[in-house]
């Protein structure tokens, strides 16, 4: 089985409008030092084996579906257990 | 004129759609289901408001991949009319048929109310009864409809005229404070390079009776079944 | 297999007091038995026997209403919540709490507190049309009611918006009896044809039981014992207790279920809320006279280690359990399989009036569905007025002295948090989807057109919780009144009403009192308003170590427009138009203007004293029928309700709301501060054009109504009202919009 992480996450030049309201609570909770914070999102994916190129898949499944590149970028791991 | 609503699962503006066309503008009208694959025979295809598969990862990005979504995007391809309504406008983008995207609105609460929009472009099919410079009383009801592209696309839309509408002011004042989501350039709808695409966040469907408080958005469907006349 | 359970032993009392059993309880559960119970049997009893689904403490107390006393010594409450509005068509409607899930998770709590009524609605056939919601925060300068209010607004956005049924109205207030112990009561609204009611009933011996949606994980074990007790200090390490909301999953289940009772095959269908699978197997077996044969193996689970107990007991969301008639599983599983959905056969329907519940061969459960779902024990508890309403109802309000400035109060009471625009919160509610709503939040009530015919349906929720707290009693009477009044001023005529009624701790004597008088004060009123209380639910244990809430028997009322084109709204509509004040009050009361209970005493010196404000039934039916009267004849252009603030509010409001101004004199011997912020009932603020007047006044002679006019709607942006002619509020229209408009929205940071 692959163990696959993938995390996405907003393009670095776009407001996060979550990201703003959490580091507002953070400072509010006396953590000022908290500079900025950036939401996004991780995701877990199994892939059985059968799989025959399990690197293209991911990318696929990446820039298909689980981001929308045209905000999103993303990054993933792949474990093989 | 026959007109098909398509029903993903989660759509709830299906209904209205359907009843907007049937007893208002009075033209034909079926549903199209989400696993159907044949979409042959319609002049206008609808996708309605709603939260399709929960909208789980992203507003329209599973419905974007349902079957019905592949014969329509040959569909469009090949001319066909298509209108994307809030929901169905975030599916149109995930599925490439209008550029773009919609994000969570900026003050990240869920908007329902009446909105003034300005009609900026009165010659598309989908806005040609209206004057450049009207303001429309239409609602909106959505929690992601952020518009945003990269400069280059927003310019290509504002040279080509693919804005339909932007959010105004009461006296048609495009506005920072009329701007109800944080849209670049207060964009509500925008067509295609072809014209045959339309994807707006504010419901039409929802402003053709004096029974619902407002008229203005009767003519986004009668302007097109002018033109098909 | 089975038959029966042999060889029991005891159960030991730390196990089942945990659980809210008492010792005599359980010996009753014996006794019922002829044996000890099993442990999956003991907790089935524990939350069957809870107040939330037993009533165990309420029931001879709802003996009052009408409706409830015949329906339980008659044929069963089934169909009793069905409003017939003519053209083969009912309304349904039920208001449920779910104050105790919201305390601690606000957001899943509010969600699944709309998601629960919903299903309550379809799965009796009906469409959801509306939803609507009353909800009580403690004030806002605390943070964590800002919290509260916050997440429990956007669960109720979220899952309503999504479901795709609209949220057309409802109502917020704050008081710090609530500090701790929110309100949320989500009431739904249904439509149906009367001759396709679906029944709750197991029916027809050998046809087999399915149980649809979602699959069943381990939320919501125990919660409606959880809600029958008080909020402690550790209610948050309760959270397990919360159930998580699917919205999407619930708008297949109501698209999948109405769409499965058009096959008519199935004879019976139940929502799985509080209790779950032990609540829908019993009751369903109760009310069809049968029993059931159920292997909960089966059931489809989201962990497969669930114990029956924890199987029996869990409240996952978005469940149903149906009977289908034998032969026809395949067609009825067919269309919830095209909505994505299972639907899996569990059992089926045997002749004994026996439950037993396996797991695989294991009789886990065989009980009696009846002595579950009917006999559960019922408690006569103490009554005892409590020592304030003396104090209260006692309190010299002469001596309070009177404000010098009666602008500054008048724009104080604007931006009161419980007086001004919820405008930020039913912004956040889709309450348009469907396109049926023809007046929006905001006015009076809100209406929805029904499609294919002329009618329009008005619906409101009310509770002034202050006038409740100071005289149970009438406070619960003004209650229904009002309610009716709003139905009213949209030319609607009311015609039924659910209730939530949410009460402190019942084994409290004087929580009991409060409960008891206010019961009977609402059943007397809807009587009167022959709108008859057709479901309904009850919330003890609002209390949390700072004390109880206000006693608040929440309203929620139905009313019927023949014509929809004549619907009336409360905003001014044209400037010259003229402004009466039309009241029902008999000058000859001796309260007809007292402060008791007013918004403005409170506001002003932070008090809740003094008795409730005027109020006679005779006088109000009348005024009721006066305004429907007028509204039938097109001779009116608004009408608003005077409620909290009194006039000077009420004509504010037609102002804001019509973005118009307006002068208002009227002429009194009595102080300044009780002509205008008085909260006597049964008074309404209308406008019309002059060339009516005559026709308008015979009418209120007919209804011997008085009829005070000496106003006007302008365009000059300003909203004056002067006593004797001379000024005494002189506003600025864009200043108390904007106060109005925006004072939570400021509070919430948005």
């Amino acid at each position: 089985m692959y163990r696959v992480k993938v995390y996405v996450t907003l393009k670095p030049s776009l407001l996060d409008a979550q990201g703003k309201v959490v580091k507002g609570a953070a400072v509010n909770l006396g953590y000022d030092e908290v500079e900025n914070v950036r939401i996004g999102k991780f995701i877990e994916l199994s892939i059985n084996e059968n799989t025959k190129d399990v690197n293209t898949a991911v990318e696929e499944l990446c820039s298909k579906l689980l981001a929308n590149t045209v905000i999103e970028n993303y990054k993933y791991e792949i474990e093989k257990e | 004129m026959k007109f098909g609503v398509v029903i993903f699962p989660g759509s709830n503006c299906d209904q209205d759609s359907f009843f907007c066309i049937k007893d208002v503008i009075k033209e034909q009208v079926d549903y199209i289901w989400h696993q159907d694959t044949d979409v042959k025979g319609y002049d206008c295809i609808i996708l309605p408001g709603g939260f399709s598969y929960g909208d789980y990862l992203r507003t329209g990005a599973v419905a974007r991949f349902s079957p019905v979504m592949q014969s329509i995007i040959d569909y469009a391809k090949d001319g066909g009319h298509l209108i994307g309504i809030c929901n169905g406008f975030q599916i149109l983008c995930e599925a490439h048929l209008l550029p773009g995207v919609l994000t969570a609105n900026d003050k990240l609460k869920f908007i329902c109310k009446y909105v003034n929009l300005k009609v900026e472009n009165d010659t598309s099919d989908w806005t040609n009864l209206y004057k450049k410079g009207d303001v429309l009383n239409i609602p909106v009801a959505h929690h992601s409809g952020n518009f945003f592209a990269e400069t280059d696309v927003i310019k290509e839309l504002e040279d080509n005229n693919q804005i339909l509408f932007k959010y105004c002011d009461a006296f048609g004042n495009v506005t920072e404070e009329a701007n109800i989501n944080g849209s670049v350039n207060n964009i509500a709808g925008i067509i295609n390079k072809a014209g045959n695409v339309a994807g707006m966040m504010p419901h039409p469907e929802r402003a053709v009776e004096d029974l619902l408080c407002s008229t203005d958005g009767i003519n986004v469907f009668k302007s097109l079944v002018e033109r098909m006349n | 297999m089975e038959k029966e359970i042999k060889n029991t032993t005891p159960i030991a009392p730390d196990v089942y007091q945990p659980m809210g059993l008492n010792d005599e309880e359980y010996s009753k559960i014996v006794e019922m038995l002829g044996r000890h119970p099993t442990y999956t049997e003991v907790g089935m009893f524990a939350v069957m026997w809870s107040e939330h689904c037993g009533y165990k403490y309420s029931r001879p107390i709802l003996k009052y209403f009408k409706k409830y006393k015949e329906a339980i010594e008659g044929e069963g409450l089934e169909n009793a919540g069905i409003i017939d509005i003519g053209d083969g068509l009912g309304i349904c409607m039920k208001m449920e709490s779910h104050n105790h899930p919201s305390a601690v998770e606000p957001f899943q709590g509010a969600a699944t507190g709309v998601g629960g009524i919903l299903r309550d609605i379809f799965t009796m056939g009906a469409r959801p049309i509306a939803n609507l919601n009353s909800l009580r925060f403690g004030n806002l300068d605390d943070a964590h009611n800002r919290y509260l209010f916050e997440h429990v607004v956007e669960g109720i956005s979220h899952y309503g918006n999504c479901v795709g049924v609209p949220t057309i109205a409802g109502e917020v207030y704050f008081d710090d009896s609530y500090s701790g112990n929110p309100l949320l009561n989500a009431m739904a609204i249904g439509i149906l044809k009367t001759d396709e009611v679906a029944t709750a009933g197991a029916n027809g011996v050998g046809n087999p039981v399915m149980i649809v949606g979602s699959a069943t994980g381990k939320d919501g074990i125990h919660g409606a014992t959880f809600a029958s007790v008080e909020l402690g200090p550790d209610s948050e390490s309760k959270r397990p207790n919360v159930q998580m909301g699917d919205p999407f999953q619930e708008k297949l289940l109501i698209e999948a279920t109405l769409e499965a009772l058009k096959t008519g095959y199935i004879t019976g269908i139940q929502d799985m809320g509080a209790a779950g699978i032990t609540c829908s197997t019993t009751e369903m077996s109760a009310k069809g006279n049968t029993g059931m044969s159920v292997n909960i193996r089966k059931t489809p689970l989201r962990e497969a280690d669930l114990t029956p107990y924890e199987i029996m007991l869990s409240e996952s969301q978005e469940r149903m359990l149906a009977v289908v008639e034998k032969g026809h599983e395949d067609e009825v599983a067919a269309v919830f399989k095209k909505w994505g959905l299972q639907a899996v056969v569990i059992g089926e329907v045997t002749a004994d009036e026996i439950v037993r519940i396996y797991d695989n061969d294991e009789l886990v459960a065989c009980v009696k569905g009846k002595d579950l779902a009917d006999n559960a024990p019922t408690y006569y508890l103490d009554t005892k007025e409590p020592d304030y309403i003396s104090k209260v109802q006692n309190y010299d309000l002469s001596k309070l002295p009177e404000p010098n400035d009666y602008n500054k109060v008048f724009l104080k009471l604007i931006g009161d948090i419980s007086i001004a625009s919820k405008e930020w919160v039913y912004d956040q509610y889709d309450h348009m989807v469907q396109t049926n709503t023809t007046i929006l939040p905001g006015s009076d009530c809100a209406m929805l057109r029904v499609r294919e015919t002329t009618k329009g349906i008005a619906v409101t929720t009310d509770c002034n919780s202050r006038y409740v707290y100071l005289n149970p009693y009438k406070g619960a009477k003004i209650a229904v009144a009002e309610a009716a009044r709003n139905i009213s001023c949209s030319g609607a005529t009311p015609m039924g009403v659910t209730d939530c009624l949410n009460f402190g701790n019942p084994e409290k004597p004087e929580a009991f009192w409060q409960f008891e008088q206010a019961v009977k004060g609402l059943a007397e009123e809807c009587e009167a308003f022959n709108s008859p209380v057709v479901s309904g639910n009850v919330s003890f244990y609002n209390e949390t170590p700072e004390g109880t809430i206000y006693p608040t028997p929440t309203i929620g009322m139905m009313g019927l427009l023949d014509d929809v084109d004549k619907r009336m709204t409360s905003e001014f509509k044209a400037k010259g138009d003229k402004i009466a004040l039309i009241s029902g009050v008999s000058k000859d009361a001796n309260d007809y203007d007292a402060l008791d209970g007013s918004e403005y005493i409170k506001a002003e010196f932070d008090l809740a004293v003094g008795n409730t404000p005027h109020y006679d039934t005779k006088e109000e039916l009348n005024v009721q029928a006066c305004i429907r009267e007028l509204i039938d004849k097109r001779l009116i252009k608004s009408a608003h309700d005077l409620s909290e603030g009194g006039l000077a509010i009420a004509l504010a409001e037609c102002c804001i709301n019509g973005k118009l101004g307006a002068t208002f004199n009227i002429d009194t011997e009595r102080p300044v501060s009780n002509t205008l912020f008085n909260e006597a009932q049964s008074r309404i603020l209308i406008s019309y054009d002059d060339r009516n007047v005559g026709e308008i006044k015979n009418i209120c002679n007919k209804y011997s109504i008085d009829f005070i006019s000496d106003g006007q709607v302008s365009s000059d942006e300003k909203v004056s009202i002067s006593v004797n002619n001379k000024a005494v509020i002189d506003a600025d229209l864009n200043e108390i919009t904007d106060l109005y408009k925006n004072t939570i929205g400021k509070i919430m940071k948005y």
